[in-house]
């Protein structure tokens, strides 16, 4: 567990997310599902980020500015520093036969480095509009649907499927697939097990998301 | 000393930031396992956070087993916060931390904001744990009191022999988009900046009215922080929010402290200890 403070080399804007770029320095990537704490300036409390692209000398993180802290961040300019924690928690096992991603909205987060690590799979990737679907630019061998169709109804079986997307879409993704590796989003406030802040309730039992998942396997 | 405040850090996850403290105290440990209350559990304010963790917490059995060998391989003091829900719970699980050399201190928490609060009164249940322990007993209580120096003189008279000030204070944030309580069970605990001054009034209060030792904790963020804690009366202070933002505070902080006592002429931080009350002291004799 290591804490930097590093510069942000870019700032760009991918539909309505922004793609934050950092440089490295001696922070690793981690494996793919895997996340960041990111300072919020101004904020209190750090924010929590999957990796979404690990190129050379830079970590990036795709993010959607949904309240005080992800807006703090998203208009970081280059030059800005913020302090980085991780990598944190258990990100998605990489040993697998015919991978299929399968994401939803944001959650498609962390699959560009993901794809990148097993060799672009074909990946199918929804969205609530056209804008929104710009992010999946970002991933290769992508199959995108736009609401009111869901991904679900593009999966095809007999697949190992690697997720993430909003809670309906994961529960949906696991009645279809029980195997599914899913990665779940929940507030947190350390990252590290110290708040017991990120607990939710996954087949009856209370897991820390930050340091049981957030990738759970059934 | 340089403690956590209880519930912001797990030793056994995070055992190098346990090891930055000159003392470690554990999540509240009940007789019985609880897995805590429903999500959302966390919520940030504009200074500060709520919590409403709801005292997870694998129970006294559990903690006796597992919990307690590991946490006393890190070589860090630890202090046990103990909560119920009757005196007799507290005195119960006393009685079986008692026999534990490696519980250094006993923390009653009788103030938690987010469980329904214990049948018997602060002091009744520090009497009973007064009975069934010899471990230094530290009383965690609340500001939200109309006179805490009641308290505090209570606590002193049932026996403890040190108060940590303060839990968290009860406070409620709404989404702002659906302006629905942000935590499942609609408020929690406020901790955080927001926090400071009220724990400020407290331990100065507090040191005024008992002479008992006192663990300060609210808001601390810096070295700062902790300095202006010893100089209202504090002999130890507390880390808690701090913690989840930057892990590496322990560290930090000590280094900024050190720096406040050079900068300002004192030999080390006893010399700095109690000394907001001076002023008063002076205009009181004058």
């Amino acid at each position: 567990m290591r804490r930097e403070r590093r510069s942000v080399v870019a700032n760009e804007k991918v539909g309505p997310y922004t793609l934050l770029r950092v440089d490295r320095g001696g922070l690793e990537p981690g494996i793919p599902g895997q996340f960041f704490m990111l300072e919020a300036p101004g904020r209190l409390l750090p924010r929590p980020m999957s990796l979404c692209l690990a190129s050379a000398g830079e970590l990036a993180f795709l993010i959607e500015a949904i309240g005080p802290g992800t807006r703090a961040i998203c208009a970081l300019e280059p030059g800005d520093r913020l302090a980085i924690l991780g990598p944190l928690g258990n990100g998605f096992r990489l040993d697998v036969d015919r991978p299929l991603l399968v994401g939803g909205g944001i959650g498609v987060a962390p699959f560009p480095y993901l794809s990148e690590r097993l060799g672009c799979p074909p990946a199918v990737l929804g969205f609530r509009s056209d804008w929104h679907a710009e992010a999946a630019a970002l991933v290769p061998n992508a199959e995108v649907c736009v609401e009111p169709r869901l991904v679900t109804e593009l999966m095809a079986p007999g697949q190992d499927v690697l997720a993430c997307g909003p809670e309906p879409m994961l529960e949906a993704v696991r009645r279809l697939i029980p195997t599914a590796q899913l990665a779940w989003e929940a507030p947190m406030a350390c990252g590290y097990g110290a708040c017991y802040g990120c607990a939710v309730e996954i087949d009856g039992t209370l897991k820390r998301l930050c340091v049981e998942g957030p990738v759970l396997c059934s | 000393m340089l403690l956590n405040a209880s519930g912001c850090l797990d030793a056994l996850t995070a055992p190098d930031v346990a090891r930055g403290l000159d003392a470690f105290v554990t999540k509240t440990v009940t007789p019985e396992p609880r897995d805590g209350n429903t999500p959302v559990r966390i919520a940030e304010t504009d200074v500060g956070m709520l919590n409403s963790i709801g005292l997870a917490n694998p129970g006294i059995d559990r903690f006796l087993t597992r919990s307690l060998p590991a946490l006393a391989k890190l070589g860090v003091p630890i202090w046990v916060s103990v909560g119920g829900f009757t005196a007799d719970e507290y005195a119960e699980i006393c009685s079986r931390l008692d026999d534990h050399a490696e519980v250094a201190a006993i923390e009653l928490n009788v103030s938690c904001p987010n469980v329904e609060s214990p049948t018997q009164g602060a002091m009744e249940i520090v009497a009973s744990a007064r009975l069934a322990t010899r471990k230094p007993l530290w009383a965690k209580l609340s500001a939200a009191v109309p006179d805490l120096t009641e308290v505090a003189r209570a606590a002193h008279d049932a026996g403890a022999d040190g108060l940590a000030l303060i839990n968290t204070l009860r406070g409620l944030a709404l989404d702002e988009r659906t302006l629905q309580p942000a935590l499942g069970p609609a408020v929690g605990g406020l901790s955080g900046p927001a926090l400071k001054p009220v724990a400020l009034a407290a331990v100065y209060a507090c040191h005024r009215a008992t002479d008992l030792p006192i663990v300060g904790m609210g808001g601390v963020q810096t070295g700062r922080d902790v300095l202006e804690f010893v100089a209202a009366g504090a002999r130890h202070v507390a880390l808690g929010t701090v913690l989840f933002a930057d892990p590496d505070a322990p560290v930090r902080v000590r280094a900024e402290l050190a720096a406040e006592l050079s900068a300002r002429g004192y030999a080390d931080v006893d010399d700095a200890y109690a000394t907001a009350h001076a002023h008063a002291l002076s205009t009181a004799t004058t």
